[in-house]
């Protein structure tokens, strides 16, 4: 139905903060893009510029090859769900559904079978008299879901929308969110904080930092090929292994009596290995990297353990299937096949 | 409660029965005193207990017969008050809540300018410009009208304050919602802040409607007519020099329906405060 295009997008801010610094990013239509990053990296920023709710400081946000900078929210054909939900508290749920229909002068038979068939969707038909305060939280999550869903918008708009309800609720309501944007088919940008989210929703994931894309692309593409420490620690949970390298005589390794198993590119100074990737003991007759390491936790999850040790004065973390063996205190070797070692330069970019 | 035994309730009781008494007791006897003949009220002391001329009194008071304060009924007085009350308390209320909105949910030039203007007036009350404020009503042939009685009393910095402060907690998230459901400045005044602003404005209203009801001094000014007089400035006039020539169980008559159409007010509004702080939405 749209497409989302933003060219060079840059915001600052009235007292000089500078929280978006040229963000490029095009989604195409009917997909759903994950906008990822640490608290205050301008996640939200860039989303409520694509809204019209913040004016855009620089650069051009084009909905549907439009360009929309001068174009307020009532006109962009956007909908939008808060972290907050901002339901109307004085309106029952039928009315906070109703209300951006009746403002464009839908005909009232059809918000009625809108709104009636959106609740129907959302499970929510039998809540309709009720007002906000009297629903839980998951139910006000929905009504705002519909909301958005029944005025049938180009695009959708989501910050934080799961972040006030619970892990269990969080779990279902994502895959009903991915599963509602799938069959509608409507361009969406999903601003969150949690990777887990961002891996599980994206279409096209972006990492940012800083007020810039660190790294854009196909979630798994970003978890396999990080394009920087930053990335490799910010996506996959628990975070990359990394590890800095010593440059001695033009030789890179990590520490005495350490086996890197292969000569590193010239520029690396940071080697990395994914928790899932590293296996505790030693492969024969396979070159890999080899780790004598003590452990110093072991934290059982039920289908998988991590055992967090010491090894060459790093902190490194392996995940092993089901129940682990080891106990803190105890001397094993962590091994990681070579093709699963990443590379990153010293300004951390990788190599 | 911060204590439950047998004594603290006691104290406390006694504590609200004192205060009670000293609030209702003059109003009880100017009540008493409005069942007495005039004779009975100028020869203290003035019995504690009701006497049997309530309805002579009141019927004199109502039904007029007597000449009173130049030919005027208490009907003709008790609408004026009316009149100035509402027009002050809507008046005041319109307003405030107009400026209030404009100050917290628009961004224009000199708008700190403008929040520090309406501040300020809270430091000039009616009295400290009363010489200008009659100086102009006298240039718009504004005196002995109710416009005039009214206009000058509406402007409210302390009930701006007040709407400010509440605009100030309703949620950025909620403005911004309505702005993209499509609701221009006037739909989501009418359709969300004024609805979330009832218990406010009903609280207002109370305090206003009685601020209006009890004004002296400006309708005092502004009216030369008998029959424009508010019920207070004619419970004034009914009070002459000599003692003896002032018909006192008239005046407690007329002071007694004074108090009459406040307490309707506070009692009437006072479901609505409840309703209101039970329901707590926002
Ligand atoms: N109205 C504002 N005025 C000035 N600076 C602001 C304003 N809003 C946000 N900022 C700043 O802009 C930067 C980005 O803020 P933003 O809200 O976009 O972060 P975010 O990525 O959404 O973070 P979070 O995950 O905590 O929500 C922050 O440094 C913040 O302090
Ligand atoms: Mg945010």
């Amino acid at each position: 139905m749209a497409t989302v295009d933003m060219k060079d997008v840059k915001k600052v801010y009235a007292g000089g903060v500078e929280a978006v610094k040229g963000v490029s990013i095009a989604i195409p239509d009917k997909q759903l893009c994950v906008l990822v990053g640490p608290s205050g990296c301008g996640k939200s920023t860039l989303l409520r510029m694509i809204a019209g709710l913040e004016a855009i400081s620089s650069g051009t946000v084009s909905i549907d090859g439009k360009v929309v900078n001068a174009i307020s929210p009532t006109d962009r054909d956007i909908a939008m769900v808060f972290q907050n939900y901002a339901l109307y508290p004085h309106m029952n749920v039928y009315d906070n559904m109703a209300y951006g229909l009746r403002n464009r002068g839908t005909p009232k038979a059809e918000i009625d079978s809108r709104v009636r068939s959106t609740a129907k969707v959302l499970e929510l038909a039998h809540l309709l008299e009720r007002r906000p305060r009297e629903l839980s939280g998951g139910q006000r999550q929905r009504v705002a879901m519909g909301r958005a869903i029944v005025r049938n918008p180009k695009v959708f708009l989501f910050d934080e929308p799961l972040s006030n309800l619970d892990a269990k609720l969080r779990g279902q309501m994502r895959v009903e969110i991915k599963n509602l944007q799938r069959n509608l088919g409507v361009t969406s940008v999903y601003v969150t904080h949690d990777q887990l989210e961002a891996m599980t929703l994206a279409d096209i994931l972006v990492v940012m930092n800083a007020g810039l894309v660190e790294q854009m692309g196909a979630p798994l593409d970003i978890y396999e090929k990080p394009a920087s420490t930053f990335v490799a620690s910010f996506i996959g949970a628990p975070p990359m292994n990394l590890m800095a390298l010593k440059r001695e005589g033009g030789h890179a390794r990590l520490a005495e009596g350490v086996t890197l198993g292969v000569e590193p590119p010239a520029t690396a100074a940071t080697l990395g290995f994914r928790p899932e990737d590293a296996i505790v003991g030693q492969v024969e007759g396979k070159r890999a990297l080899v780790l004598p390491a003590v452990v110093e936790a072991v934290e059982p999850v039920g289908a998988e353990s991590f055992l967090h040790c010491a090894a060459t004065g790093d902190r490194v973390l392996v995940r092993v299937s089901g129940r682990a063996t080891a106990k803190p205190g105890d001397k094993l070797s962590i091994t990681a096949s070579l093709d699963k070692i990443h590379w990153f330069d010293a300004a951390g970019k990788r190599v | 409660m911060i204590g439950s035994s047998r004594f603290r309730t006691y104290v406390a009781h006694a504590v609200l029965l004192v205060g009670i008494l000293i609030v209702a007791f003059p109003i009880y006897y100017t009540f008493v005193a409005s069942t007495h003949t005039l004779q009975t009220i100028l020869r203290p002391p003035l019995p504690l207990l009701p006497g049997g001329e309530f309805w002579n009194n009141y019927s004199e008071a109502l039904l007029g017969g007597v000449n009173r304060i130049g030919g005027v009924g208490v009907d003709v007085l008790l609408f004026n008050t009316l009149v100035m009350a509402l027009g002050i308390a809507i008046g005041k209320i319109c307003i405030s809540i107009l400026s209030a909105y404009a100050i917290v949910f628009f961004r224009f030039p000199l708008r700190m300018v403008f929040f520090w203007l309406i501040f300020i007036t809270l430091m000039l009350p009616v009295e400290v410009r009363i010489l200008p404020t009659y100086k102009v009503m006298v240039d718009l042939n504004l005196i002995d009208t109710y416009a005039g009685l009214i206009v000058p009393l509406i402007a409210s910095a302390t009930a701006t304050l007040l709407f400010r402060q509440f605009f100030m907690t309703i949620p950025g998230e909620l403005v911004e919602a309505a702005r993209v459901d499509g609701a221009g400045p006037w739909r989501f005044f009418f359709d969300i802040l004024l609805p979330l602003s009832r218990t406010n404005i009903a609280a207002l209203f109370v305090i206003l409607f009685i601020y209006g009801w009890t004004q002296y001094l400006w309708p005092l000014l502004v009216t030369n007519h008998n029959d424009m007089n508010t019920i207070v400035i004619a419970l004034r006039k009914m009070v002459s020099f000599a003692d003896a020539d002032t018909q006192w169980h008239l005046v407690m008559v007329t002071a007694m329906l004074a108090i009459v159409p406040p307490i309707l007010v506070v009692v009437g509004m006072q479901r609505w405060f409840v309703r209101g702080l039970v329901e707590s939405e926002k």
